[in-house]
């Protein structure tokens, strides 16, 4: 820590993004446990299939971009693309250019979603208050995320989030996050993270639980799954006490 | 060597006068929710028809099942793996609501609520899907009885595959027959399904083979809708889950015959057990040539009879009661004995289990109307050689577009037909009939105590799943199910109790357990509404088969009453007493 802060930034970047990760890690296991038939895509394909042909990919596969683009962003020290020989303008040009690309394509995606939501009867009436309130907090953060990439690539922004925002995440999860550095940051990035950190709160009790169990074991799975009915009496797991005995 | 045991179905299709009980009983029983209005696990349409849903034959255009790819391997028709995952986010093959139809109920409310007025109050059809008004436009069997229809049948993809060899069949089909085909999830040996799964939530069960849906484990990628050919996993729209015909495997597991064969009126459903060689599907399967494909799956199938194989199935862990049940398995003798029951679309590399029978009576009508004897085993005989395009719809169906194993089994079908009725008419029968394909009298009185008789344990030779074998705490779990959950408070999935905080079916799953199901037996098999302490006296007429006379049938006769009843003062020994039920 570099010195005195304020209390609202120490509840800002110190305790909030904590009491996020704590209920997105809590709330993930929890409802694993408590809703495992819950867990579902819950997708509306079968009630639309014109929109959602391109709404759907453009927004998934623009998001696994931007996912891509921030673990390049946060988790990765710009030491270590310096040691790779990745300079800093190389580095700032792939970024934005990528980014804004992918945060388009995710923005195109939502919004051809949303109104797809709104607009389709059989969607708006499957459409739960979770939903709404996820994809609210979902269309601030990317909204949000894309102007400050926007705002990057076209002001010229002095604010290099390598050094000060990136060091603070990545403090995170040594615990020794310095909310000092989160608050010195422009207000586009306090706004992005704050919208961010709400956003993994708010995952675990929303449909978004699927990414968890996006399915990549399909492919070194062998085709056809046996399983024995023995291996799962009933329709749940026998409760604490009730295990069978090896027999 | 690997023997699994199979669970598997015969349909009779001489026999189905499409009634739809099955249809009616299934969804009752498991499609009665919210979700899956417009599933029928169990579905009957009528052949030449459009299916349900429409179409769902032409892979070309649906992408089911397996294809050979370049190197002769099994591949699935729709794309392996990495492309499943790329297509993931809106799958591409994906039948739509109007594909199946939109499920609808009516106004009823409108017919009490309504104000007086002028004219009689109707009640409108209402969407199921977005509550507005609609317009009935199609249904699971909408086009049933209307099978030469030219309207309807333009799009059948199996007239259209004939058609694509021979243009003339269309038009002198028309006029031909229709029968009816009654179809369930075919639990393949080699499921397309299971193996379009990304989550691994689709699974083939190791003791009976019936596929099943891990509601638990099920995300949502409707992969499987595309991957089965018959179209037979359905997506709950309202849970976001993928469910399927479960072969009742509550009921089967108790030794109850599944719903949708119980309720047969025209009790044309058999089921048994197979034991095959899981080490052999795959080659099977991969046959290069269509036509190869139904000889390759009986191939598959071994004998139950053979002591290599029950010595085998043994080491595979089989228990003793489910080999002789294979023994005893009608689905063996109608597929391998007598040779009469052929596999749906084997052409669809899943090797399904449920056969049919193809339908001879079409072909008898056909006969009777030209004014010769239709049951004289000569004019059979040559109908069938002569009717090559019904031949070539059923082969179209059944075995890829060979027409000679349709031709045999319609043969010995006839030869049935007219052997036996010179035995009903007390005539001496003729051996040579029964010669003519290649069997001899016994043979055919023994096919024909099974086609036409169908005893209940005859058709149904069902072997209770083994409980003891896994569980010991099965009973203190029953107990323990039974006094915390309340088995009928569910709504959204199968068996779910009410709904979560994350829409509907959210939250801990009510369970389905065998336990369950054997106090069900129990409570269906007794004949008294509760607490039935005099149970052994008497029969219950509902689920009495109608052989023999069971001890209990009838009251037992006064004399024989082991006890006197106490006769209050006063009353007359000799008057009428009220007769026990």
């Amino acid at each position: 820590m570099t010195g005195p802060d304020s209390t609202v930034d120490i509840l800002l970047w110190l305790v909030f993004p904590y009491v996020c990760l704590v209920i997105l890690v809590g709330g993930l296991v929890w409802r694993y446990r408590y809703d495992k038939f819950g867990w579902t895509t819950r997708s509306s394909q079968l009630y639309e299939r014109r929109l959602l042909r391109w709404g759907s990919p453009l927004f998934h596969f623009g998001i696994l971009v931007v996912l891509l683009g921030h673990v390049m962003g946060l988790l990765i020290p710009a030491s270590w693309t310096d040691a790779v020989g990745i300079s800093q303008h190389a580095y700032h040009v792939m970024a934005v250019a990528l980014g804004t690309v992918a945060g388009f394509c995710t923005l195109a995606g939502i919004a051809i979603l949303i109104y797809r939501r709104r607009t389709v009867g059989p969607v708006f009436s499957a459409t739960t208050k979770m939903d709404k309130v996820m994809y609210a907090v979902l269309t601030t953060v990317i909204v949000l995320g894309l102007a400050n990439t926007a705002v990057a690539n076209i002001l010229g922004s002095e604010y290099d989030y390598r050094t000060g925002l990136s060091v603070w995440f990545r403090g995170i999860f040594y615990f020794q996050p310095d909310p000092a550095l989160m608050a010195a940051a422009p207000i586009g990035f306090q706004l992005h993270a704050v919208a961010a950190f709400a956003l993994f709160a708010l995952w675990p009790f929303t449909r978004l639980v699927h990414a968890f169990t996006a399915p990549v074991g399909y492919l070194t799975r062998p085709y056809i799954v046996y399983r024995s009915r023995d291996a799962h009496l009933g329709s749940r797991a026998p409760r604490r006490g009730w295990e069978r005995t090896g027999s | 060597m690997r023997v699994m045991a199979q669970m598997g179905m015969v349909m009779n299709l001489d026999k189905c006068i499409g009634c739809h009980t099955c249809s009616v009983t299934c969804k009752q029983a498991w499609t009665n929710r919210s979700g899956v209005e417009y599933v029928w696990f169990n579905n009957v349409e009528t052949r030449p028809g459009q299916g349900y849903p429409r179409t769902y034959q032409d892979q070309e255009r649906w992408l089911g099942g397996w294809t050979l790819n370049r190197r002769g391997r099994l591949a699935l028709k729709a794309g392996g793996r990495l492309k499943k995952l790329l297509t993931i986010f809106a799958s591409p093959k994906q039948p739509q609501l109007e594909d199946y139809y939109e499920p609808w109920t009516y106004d009823y409310d409108n017919l009490v609520q309504a104000p007086p007025g002028e004219h009689v109050p109707v009640a409108r059809p209402k969407s199921l899907i977005s509550g507005e008004d609609t317009q009935v436009r199609w249904s699971a069997n909408w086009d049933d009885d209307l099978g030469g229809g030219p309207e309807l049948t333009r799009s059948d993809p199996v007239l259209a595959a004939m058609a694509r060899a021979n243009e003339q069949v269309r038009l002198e089909f028309e006029k031909t027959f229709m029968f009816y085909l009654p179809r369930i999830c075919e639990h393949c040996l080699n499921p397309s399904c299971v193996a379009s799964c990304p989550s691994g939530a689709l699974y083939k069960r190791s003791e009976d083979g019936i596929v099943l849906v891990d509601q638990d484990r099920c995300r949502g990628w409707r992969m499987c809708v595309t991957g089965c050919p018959y179209k037979k996993v359905y997506f709950n729209h309202r849970t976001g889950k993928a469910e399927k015909c479960t072969f009742c495997f509550p009921r089967v597991e108790v030794g109850l015959p599944t719903v949708c064969s119980e309720t047969c009126v025209g009790r044309l459903r058999y089921i048994g057990v197979m034991l095959y060689d899981a080490d052999r599907v795959a080659e099977a399967a991969s046959a290069p040539e269509e036509h190869d494909l139904y000889e390759a799956q009986r191939r598959v199938f071994l004998d139950p009879n053979d002591p290599v194989v029950a010595r085998e199935a043994e080491r595979a862990g089989i228990p003793r009661d489910w080999v002789q049940a294979a023994q005893r398995s009608p689905i063996w003798a109608l597929i391998n004995t007598y040779r009469v029951a052929l596999p749906l679309h084997p052409e669809y590399r899943t090797m399904p289990m449920v056969w049919y029978i193809p339908p001879l009576s079409p072909v008898v009508d056909v006969v009777r109307e030209t004014g010769v004897d239709g049951e004289d085993a000569g004019n059979l005989f040559g109908a069938i050689d002569a009717l090559r395009i019904p031949i070539g719809y059923l082969a179209e169906l059944f075995t890829a577009g060979d027409p000679a194993p349709v031709t045999a089994v319609l043969r010995r079908l006839a030869a049935m037909r007219s052997f036996m009725r010179e035995v009903n008419l007390g005539r001496p029968t003729d051996e040579s009939i029964a010669a003519a394909v290649g069997m001899t009298g016994d043979e055919v009185q023994d096919m024909y105590r099974l086609l036409a008789l169908a005893p209940y344990d005859e058709r149904y030779v069902i072997p209770t799943a083994h409980t003891e074998l896994g569980d010991p705490s099965t009973l203190a779990h029953a107990l323990e199910e039974s006094a915390t959950e309340c088995a009928l408070d569910y709504e959204g999935g199968p068996g779910m109790v009410g709904g979560g905080p994350f829409g509907e079916g959210s939250g801990g799953p009510a369970p389905i357990a065998v336990e369950n199901f054997h106090m069900l037996k129990d409570r269906q098999t007794a004949d008294a509404p509760a607490d039935p302490t005099d149970r052994v006296h008497r029969v219950n007429l509902l689920n009495w088969d109608g052989k023999g006379r069971p001890e209990g049938l009838f009251p037992t006769p006064p004399a024989e009453r082991p006890a006197a009843p106490q006769l209050m003062e006063g009353t007359d020994p000799h008057g009428d007493v009220e007769p026990r039920p």
